[in-house]
C-alpha cells in the first residue's frame, strides 16, 4: 500500500499564524475578559516569612466603598481542600496540608491571610488595608543545612522535621568500590539559586458562574488546563463535567503555569459563594513572591576517574529547597534530574540521593529545564574541573567519556535507553563555528601578557530527556498521572482540516506546527488547517504542555490521528472510484487509482462526500474523522554542544560575553524558524541564571528581590549574538523523529558560562564563582584568592 | 500596583502650581513625566494627598543660550536633551550621560527636572549637575531663587526644594571642547535598564598639555551624589598625555571615594563600591582628558 506523501510543510520556516492576532492585540488574554457584574479579587499576603495567625479580621474591610464580601482562610477551608501534589515521590514523604488562604500560620511571606471581592480593582486593593491581622512571629528557616540540623525551627510543627523526603537512587556497580580503585576523585559543592520564572504575561484567572445548572467556567493563564480541570473539581468539589477550563493565548510560562494556584481555587470558590463572576490577577511584584520559584539545591557532586581521566563514577547527594508546601510537582523536579547527572557519559557506577527540604519561602517547583538544568551545571562544571585535574583540554576530556555514535541505542548508567544522538559530529560543528583552536591561542597570548581583560572558554556538551513521559515509568516514579497525549482531526465538508490537540500552548506555536504536521499526512493546504486546543469543551482530552512534550508526544497524536483520517478517507475514496483500496495511491492529497491516474478524489472532495453520506461503503460510519492517543515508549533525547567564549574585565568584574556557538540535535525539525527562536529564548534564560537572575532573602525571610529592579532579566542589549547550528540525528522513538526544544538552550547555557568564566580566571587562583556571577562576586573571588596566593607566598619565605 | 487615591490637580501656569503646592503643604506631589512617581505610587511607597500634574505648563521644556549658559527648562524630556544641538555643543557631559538613562521609553517621558527633584542617588543626572556645576531655578510664592547644585541634593531622595516650591530650569554653564573641555560618563551597572551600581561624570579641561580643571560627580555612593573633591585637586597639572600623565591619573583616582559613604546590598560591598568609584574614575578621567 503506497503512503507516501510529499512533505512540502515539515522543515520549513513558517511564519507563527499565531503572531498575526498576538503582536496586533486582537486576542483576549485572561485579564482582558469582561463580564457583565465582573468581581474583583485582591489578596492580603503576609509580609512575614514566618508566623502564627492570632487574628484575622475582614470586617473592616466590608465596610469599604464597593467591597461585596471579604474572605479569612478559615471561611475558605470550610469549602475547599488542600492544594494539591500530584507526585509524592516516595511512600513516606511528608506531605503537609496545603490551604489556599493561610488558616493558623502563614509560611512564607506572600502567603495568602484574606480575600477581599469588590467591584473594581481599586476599591478591592484599598479594602486590603482595612484587613486586621495579628501576627505571631515564628522564626523563620532559610538555610537547607540548618533546617535539617536537630533542634532546628520547622517549618511544620506537626510534621517533627523539615525534611519531606529521602528519595536515593544506585545503579551500576557499587561505587564505593568503584571510587577505591579511582586515580582521581574530585568532590564539589555548586549552588542552585532560586530563580523567579517572570513570563511576561502574569498569572490571571477568571471564574463565571452558570448558577441554575451549578456550571463554571475557569478562564486562567495556564499552562495545564486538563489538569487543572481535574484538580479543580477534586479541591472545590464541583463535578468535573460541570466544570469547562480554557486556557485563552497564554503569554508564557516556563512551567510557572503548570500548577494548580491557591487563587485559581479561591476565584472558583467565591465564584461559588457569590453567584457572581470574579476575576484576580497579579501584579508583577506579587508574582514575585505568589508564583512559584524554581531551582533551589544545594548540589554536592563526586566524580571518581583514572589518571587519564576516564570517568569510572559518579556520586551526587541534593538538598532541595521545597519551599514552605509541596505544590503540583515540587518533590519530583529534582528527580527529573536524577537520570540525567551522567549525562553523556559512560561510567560503571552511580549514586544519587535528594532530600527536599521545607523552608519559610516562596514554594519551589517546574522552571525551564525543572531538574535537568540543574544536573547539566553540576556534571558540566566538574567535568571542566576534572580536565584541569588530568591535564586535559575540556573537549578531550569530554571524548574520552561519551557515548560514540556507533553505540547507539545505549543504556546510561543510569537506566535511561538514549535511543539516538551523534555527540561528536554536535561538537566538531560547533569547534569549527567557534574558531575553538584560534580562541585557545589568543587566551594563551593574553594570559602571558598579563591582560587585565582575560579570555575563558566554557564548554558545555548536554543531553536531556524530554518528552515526558512513559505512563509506566512514570508510575514507577510515583507520579499521580499518565503521560500520554491526545489529537483528533476533524474534516469539514467543505474540506477545511480542524486539528484538536491536547497539548496546551503558551508561546510554543503549536498552531503552526501542528498545521505543518497535519497538512503533510493529509496532502491540504497548510491555510486549510486549524489547530483547536486549550479548551476543555473543543478539546476535551489532554495533558497539556510543559518538558519539551509537546511535538514529541503531541505532536506524534497528530500524525497519527491523521493518517487514520487517511485510512478511512481511502476507504471511502475506493468505493466512490469503484477500485479496491490496495490499488488506490494516495499522494499530495489526492487518490488516484493505480495504472488511471484520471480517476481521483481528493481528500477534501472525500470529507464532502462523507457529509452527505449519500454514497457510502454499506456498513461505513459516516465519518472520516479520527482521533488518537500516544503513550511514548521512552523519552525522548536532545543533545548539543555549547561553547560561550567571556571576556572578564579583572578590574571590575564584569562578564562580557564575546561569542557563543551552539549546535543543537533536536532531531527532525518541523519548524526551523521555532526552533531558533526556542533556542534563542532559552540560551537568554539559562545564560540569566549563569550571570543576572536570584530570588534574594533576607535573613528574616523577606524576598529582597521582589521587583523587576531588583530581579534583574537581561533584556537584548544584554546578550551576545548567538551563533546556533544544528546536526540531525532523527529520534527512533516517535514517527516524527523529533525530540523536542523547550528547554534545551537552558539546560546547556548555564554550565557554558560559568564554565568560560571560571576558565579565564583560573590562571588568577579562582576555581569557582557561584551564580549569578556578578561583578561583584567576581571581584570578591579574585580578592580571595589573591590573598590566598599572598598568603601562601608568605608561608613559603 | 493600584495606587492610593489621590487628589489630582493639573494647573496651567506656574503661578497656579506654586499655590497648590503652597496649599497642600507636605502633602502633595509633582508629577512631571512620572517616571520615578507613579511606580513609587504604584508600589504604594508614597501617598500624597494631592498630585499636581505641571505636564502641561507652557514654557517650561526646551533649551536656550544666555551668554556662557545654557538655560534647560525643567520638563525638557530626556529625549529632547540627548537630541538637542546646543546641549550637544556647550554640555556633550549633559547629553551623554542623559542617553543613559534607563530606556527609549523612559527617554521619551521622563524630564531633566523631574530627575533632578527626585534626587535619587542611583539617578544619573544628579551627578552630572553637580559635575557642570548646574544652578536649578525653583519659584515659590516669594518668586524665584537660584540654587547651586552643590547645595541642592540633601539627603536621600531629598532637595532643598521647600514643599511649596516648583522647579522651573536648570542653567548649565558651556563647558565647550573648544574651551579645553572633555567629558566622559563612566556607568557601571549589570543590566542595560537597570540604575547605576556605581556612575561618574568626569569633565576635565585640558590647557598647554596639562590638565588645568577636572569636576567629578560619582553616582551611588552616598544618600546624594558627591563630588570626588580630593581626586579633583590630585588631578590638576597632571599631565594630559603620555605614560606619566596616565599614572598621574590612576594616582588621582586612588582617592576617588575619600569621603564617600557607599551602601551595601546583596552581592555589592561597599569596599566593592568603593573600589569600582576608584576604577570608573580613572577611566571616566582618561577618556575625558581624551588619553584612553
Amino acid at each position: 500500500m503506497s503512503e507516501r506523501t510529499t512533505e512540502r510543510e515539515v522543515g520549513r520556516s513558517r511564519p507563527r499564524k499565531e503572531d498575526a492576532r498576538l503582536v496586533t492585540g486582537q486576542t483576549t488574554w485572561t485579564d482582558n475578559i469582561g463580564v457583565t457584574g465582573l468581581l474583583h479579587l485582591a489578596i492580603l499576603r503576609s509580609p512575614m516569612a514566618h508566623a502564627r495567625l492570632t487574628r484575622v479580621d475582614v470586617s473592616g474591610a466590608l465596610g469599604r466603598p464597593g467591597v461585596v464580601a471579604a474572605f479569612t482562610g478559615r471561611d475558605l477551608a470550610a469549602t475547599t481542600a488542600s492544594l494539591p501534589c500530584a507526585w509524592p515521590v516516595t511512600e513516606d514523604i511528608v506531605l503537609p496540608d496545603h490551604p489556599a488562604v493561610a488558616v493558623d500560620e502563614v509560611r512564607y511571606a506572600g502567603d495568602p491571610v484574606a480575600v477581599v471581592v469588590a467591584r473594581d480593582r481599586y476599591a478591592a486593593a484599598d479594602a486590603l488595608e482595612a484587613i486586621e491581622v495579628d501576627y505571631e512571629p515564628l522564626p523563620p528557616v532559610l538555610d537547607l543545612e540548618a533546617a535539617l540540623a536537630d533542634g532546628s525551627p520547622l517549618v511544620h510543627a506537626d510534621k517533627g522535621t523539615n525534611r519531606s523526603y529521602v528519595w536515593p537512587l544506585a545503579t551500576g556497580e557499587d561505587y564505593g568500590a568503584v571510587r577505591r580503585r579511582a586515580d582521581v576523585v574530585l568532590r564539589r559543592r555548586y549552588l542552585q539559586q532560586r530563580l523567579i520564572p517572570n513570563a511576561m504575561e502574569p498569572r490571571a484567572v477568571v471564574v463565571t458562574p452558570l448558577a441554575a445548572s451549578g456550571e463554571y467556567t475557569v478562564y486562567s493563564a495556564t499552562q495545564i488546563p486538563h489538569v487543572l480541570r481535574v484538580m479543580l473539581s477534586m479541591v472545590t468539589g464541583v463535578p468535573e463535567h460541570k466544570l469547562r477550563v480554557v486556557a485563552p493565548d497564554v503569554g508564557g510560562g516556563f512551567g510557572s503555569k503548570l500548577q494548580v494556584y491557591g487563587e485559581e481555587v479561591v476565584a472558583l470558590d467565591v465564584a461559588r459563594r457569590l453567584g457572581r463572576p470574579v476575576k484576580w490577577t497579579e501584579s508583577r511584584s506579587e508574582g514575585h513572591l505568589a508564583t512559584h520559584h524554581g531551582r533551589g539545591q544545594v548540589q554536592d557532586i563526586e566524580v571518581a576517574a583514572t589518571s587519564e581521566g576516564k570517568l569510572l563514577g559518579l556520586k551526587v547527594d541534593l538538598l532541595a529547597d521545597m519551599g514552605a508546601y509541596l505544590m503540583l510537582v515540587t518533590p519530583g523536579i529534582p528527580i527529573l534530574g536524577a537520570f540525567m547527572y551522567p549525562a553523556i557519559y559512560k561510567m560503571d557506577a552511580y549514586e544519587f540521593s535528594c532530600t527536599g527540604v521545607f523552608t519559610t519561602r516562596t514554594p519551589t517547583d517546574a522552571y525551564r529545564g525543572a531538574g535537568r538544568p540543574e544536573a547539566t551545571y553540576a556534571i558540566e562544571r566538574i567535568m571542566d574541573e576534572l580536565a584541569v585535574e588530568v591535564g586535559l583540554d575540556p573537549v578531550e576530556l569530554r571524548r574520552r567519556n561519551w557515548i560514540g555514535h556507533e553505540e547507539f541505542p545505549y543504556t546510561s548508567v543510569s537506566g535511561l535507553t538514549y535511543d539516538s544522538g551523534d555527540y561528536e559530529a554536535a561538537t566538531d560543528k560547533a569547534l569549527a563555528l567557534f574558531g575553538y583552536d584560534e580562541l585557545r591561542a589568543e587566551q594563551a597570548k593574553r594570559t602571558e601578557s598579563g591582560d587585565p581583560v582575560r579570555l575563558g572558554i566554557g564548554v558545555s556538551t548536554y543531553t536531556e530527556m524530554c518528552g515526558l513521559a512513559p505512563s509506566r515509568v512514570l508510575r514507577d516514579l510515583r507520579y499521580a498521572a499518565g503521560g500520554w497525549e491526545a489529537a483528533s482531526i476533524r474534516m469539514l465538508p467543505t474540506g477545511k482540516v480542524e486539528v484538536v490537540t491536547g497539548s496546551s500552548p503558551h508561546g510554543q506555536g503549536h498552531e503552526t506546527c501542528w498545521s505543518q504536521i497535519a497538512a503533510d499526512v493529509l496532502g491540504v493546504p497548510f491555510e486549510d488547517v486549524e489547530v483547536v486546543h486549550g479548551d476543555t469543551r473543543s478539546a476535551p482530552q489532554g495533558m497539556d504542555t510543559y518538558g519539551s512534550r509537546s511535538l514529541v508526544v503531541g505532536g506524534t497524536a497528530v500524525h497519527h490521528a491523521a493518517r487514520k483520517v487517511v485510512e478511512k478517507a481511502r476507504r471511502v475514496a475506493a468505493h466512490l472510484l469503484e477500485a479496491d483500496e490496495r490499488d488506490l495511491d494516495f499522494a499530495d492529497g489526492v487518490f488516484s487509482v493505480k495504472g488511471s491516474p484520471e480517476a481521483r478524489r481528493t481528500i477534501q472532495e472525500v470529507a464532502f462526500e462523507t457529509f452527505s453520506s449519500h454514497d457510502l461503503p454499506d456498513g461505513m460510519e459516516p465519518t472520516v474523522n479520527a482521533e488518537h492517543l500516544v503513550d511514548p515508549d521512552n523519552f525522548s533525547y536532545p543533545h548539543g554542544t555549547h561553547l560561550c567564549a567571556v571576556e572578564v574585565d579583572t578590574e571590575t568584574g564584569r562578564t562580557s560575553i564575546r561569542s557563543y556557538v551552539c549546535v543543537d540535535d533536536v532531531g527532525r525539525v518541523v519548524n526551523p524558524v521555532i526552533v531558533e527562536g526556542q533556542v534563542h529564548g532559552g540560551l537568554a534564560q539559562g545564560i540569566a541564571q549563569a550571570l543576572y537572575e536570584e530570588a534574594v532573602y533576607d535573613d528574616e525571610g523577606n524576598l529582597v528581590s521582589g521587583s523587576l529592579a531588583d530581579y534583574l532579566v537581561p533584556g537584548a542589549p544584554d546578550l551576545p549574538e548567538f551563533t546556533t547550528d544544528r546536526t540531525e540525528t532523527p529520534a527512533t522513538s516517535n514517527p516524527l523523529g523529533v525530540k523536542g526544544v523547550g528547554e534545551a538552550g537552558t539546560i546547556a547555557s548555564t554550565p557554558a558560562v560559568v564554565n568560560a568564566i571560571v576558565d579565564a580566571l583560573r590562571p588568577l587562583g579562582v576555581r569557582d564563582v557561584a551564580m549569578p556571577c556578578s561583578p561583584g562576586r567576581i571581584w570578591e573571588a579574585l580578592r580571595s584568592a589573591r590573598a590566598g596566593r599572598e598568603a601562601q607566598k608568605e608561608g613559603r619565605s | 500596583m493600584i495606587p492610593p487615591a489621590f487628589a489630582y490637580a493639573r494647573p496651567t501656569g506656574v503661578e497656579e502650581a506654586v499655590r497648590l503646592l503652597a496649599g497642600a503643604g507636605e502633602d502633595a506631589k509633582v508629577l512631571a513625566g512620572g517616571q520615578s512617581l507613579l511606580p513609587l505610587l504604584r508600589l504604594r511607597l508614597a501617598f500624597p494627598e494631592l498630585v499636581v500634574d505641571v505636564g502641561r505648563i507652557p514654557g517650561l521644556r526646551g533649551v536656550r543660550e544666555e551668554g556662557g549658559t545654557l538655560v534647560i527648562g525643567a520638563l525638557t524630556t530626556h529625549h529632547a536633551v540627548v537630541a538637542d544641538p546646543l546641549v550637544r555643543r556647550h554640555a556633550g557631559l549633559l547629553a551623554a550621560a542623559t542617553a543613559t538613562v534607563a530606556d527609549p521609553a523612559v527617554r521619551h517621558r521622563g524630564t531633566l527636572g523631574g530627575s533632578l527633584a527626585h534626587a535619587d542617588p542611583a539617578g544619573d543626572l544628579p551627578a552630572v549637575a553637580l559635575a557642570l556645576d548646574a544652578e536649578l531655578v525653583a519659584v515659590g510664592p516669594d518668586g524665584r531663587r537660584t540654587v547651586p547644585a552643590r547645595e541642592f541634593f540633601v539627603d536621600y531622595l531629598q532637595t532643598a526644594l521647600r514643599p511649596d516650591e516648583l522647579l522651573v530650569e536648570v542653567r548649565v554653564p558651556k563647558t565647550d571642547e573648544a574651551d579645553g573641555w572633555g567629558f566622559h560618563y563612566e556607568k557601571f551597572s549589570r543590566v542595560a535598564q537597570a540604575w547605576a551600581m556605581v556612575g561618574v561624570a568626569a569633565l576635565v579641561r585640558r590647557d598647554d598639555g596639562h590638565i588645568a580643571q577636572a569636576r567629578i560627580g560619582l553616582t551611588n555612593m552616598g544618600t546624594t551624589p558627591l563630588r570626588a573633591t580630593a581626586t579633583e585637586e590630585a588631578l590638576a597639572g597632571v599631565g594630559a598625555a603620555g605614560p606619566a600623565g596616565v599614572d598621574g591619573v590612576a594616582r588621582a583616582a586612588q582617592s576617588a571615594a575619600e569621603g564617600t559613604r557607599p551602601a551595601a546590598e546583596p552581592a555589592v560591598s561597599a569596599a566593592y563600591r568603593a573600589h569600582l568609584a576608584r576604577t570608573l574614575t580613572r577611566r571616566a578621567v582618561l577618556a575625558a582628558a581624551r588619553m584612553g
